[in-house]
């Protein structure tokens, strides 16, 4: 699945980054906790997230994260759109909720990959 | 590789937005020095977290970042209040975070666990009142 079939099944709008709307996600993480973003999530991994701050940014930079989607209508600032432009990262926004996104891309076959530990 | 490597930052905690550029900068570097894409995600991590502890808790402080040619030591230092019960903060979930902290997506209690799964080895050195050490090794 790419980053583009994602923002079709969710309705998503894309915001920056759109380089990389061709690249492959192997996994999904939905959190808006950040400390659990840097615990859990796995390698070419879609975030979906209801906070909308630039650490949402910062901590997708760290992970490697394929793509962020900003669930519930949230809309990313300059600062964030600034930073995600320069990192060549997609960010996307749709007005589905956390729960709906979730199961949306859940039925098309993403997971949340495999539970270490 | 053969040369060891000192990269010095000074962390301040006037801006929360801010927090993170020091561990985006080690990343690039490492990046750049073809670093292996597994270590470059753990130290990433690690440093990441120790960062934003760093301004949480500690009103900043100071990260020192060796690149050897076997390994990545991490030692972030900060003058804060210290870490009352080490063994309860490495706990996962345990947090002694503020609301406006959580509020901004940190504080679930899994700082400290994820830089030890993220780090070879993991040294914390803190007094009450004092200060942290924190000090991470990860083998390229």
């Amino acid at each position: 699945m790419t980053v583009n079939d994602i923002l079709d099944i969710l309705e998503a709008k894309p915001i920056a980054g759109k380089d990389g709307l061709n690249n492959e996600v192997k996994t999904a993480c939905g959190s808006d906790m950040m400390s659990d973003v840097l615990a859990f999530a796995k390698t070419q991994c879609v975030l979906l997230t209801g906070l909308c701050n630039p650490q949402v940014i910062r901590t997708a930079e760290m992970m490697d994260i394929v793509a962020i989607i900003f669930v519930r209508g949230k809309m990313p600032d300059e600062t964030m759109i600034g930073m995600a432009d320069e990192m060549g990262l997609p960010i996307a926004v749709t007005h589905h909720r956390m729960f709906s996104s979730c199961g949306m891309l859940y039925e098309k076959g993403l997971t949340g990959g495999i539970i270490d530990g | 590789m053969a040369e060891v490597m000192e990269l010095n930052y000074t962390i301040s905690n006037e801006d929360f937005t801010r927090a993170g550029e020091a561990s985006s900068d080690v990343k690039k570097k490492l990046k750049q020095l073809g670093v292996s894409p597994d270590a470059i995600r753990k130290v990433a991590i690690a440093l990441y977290e120790g960062e934003i502890n760093m301004i949480i808790h500690a009103y900043g402080g100071k990260i020192t970042v060796t690149i050897s040619e076997d390994a990545i030591t991490l030692v972030l230092a900060d003058k804060g209040p210290g870490i009352a019960d080490v063994e309860k903060a490495m706990q996962a979930g345990f947090s002694t975070a503020p609301d406006k902290v959580r509020s901004l997506g940190f504080g679930a209690g899994m700082g400290l666990p994820n830089m030890k799964k993220n780090s070879d080895e993991m040294d914390i050195k803190t007094e009450i009142g004092v200060g942290t050490t924190v000090t991470m090794v990860i083998r390229i």
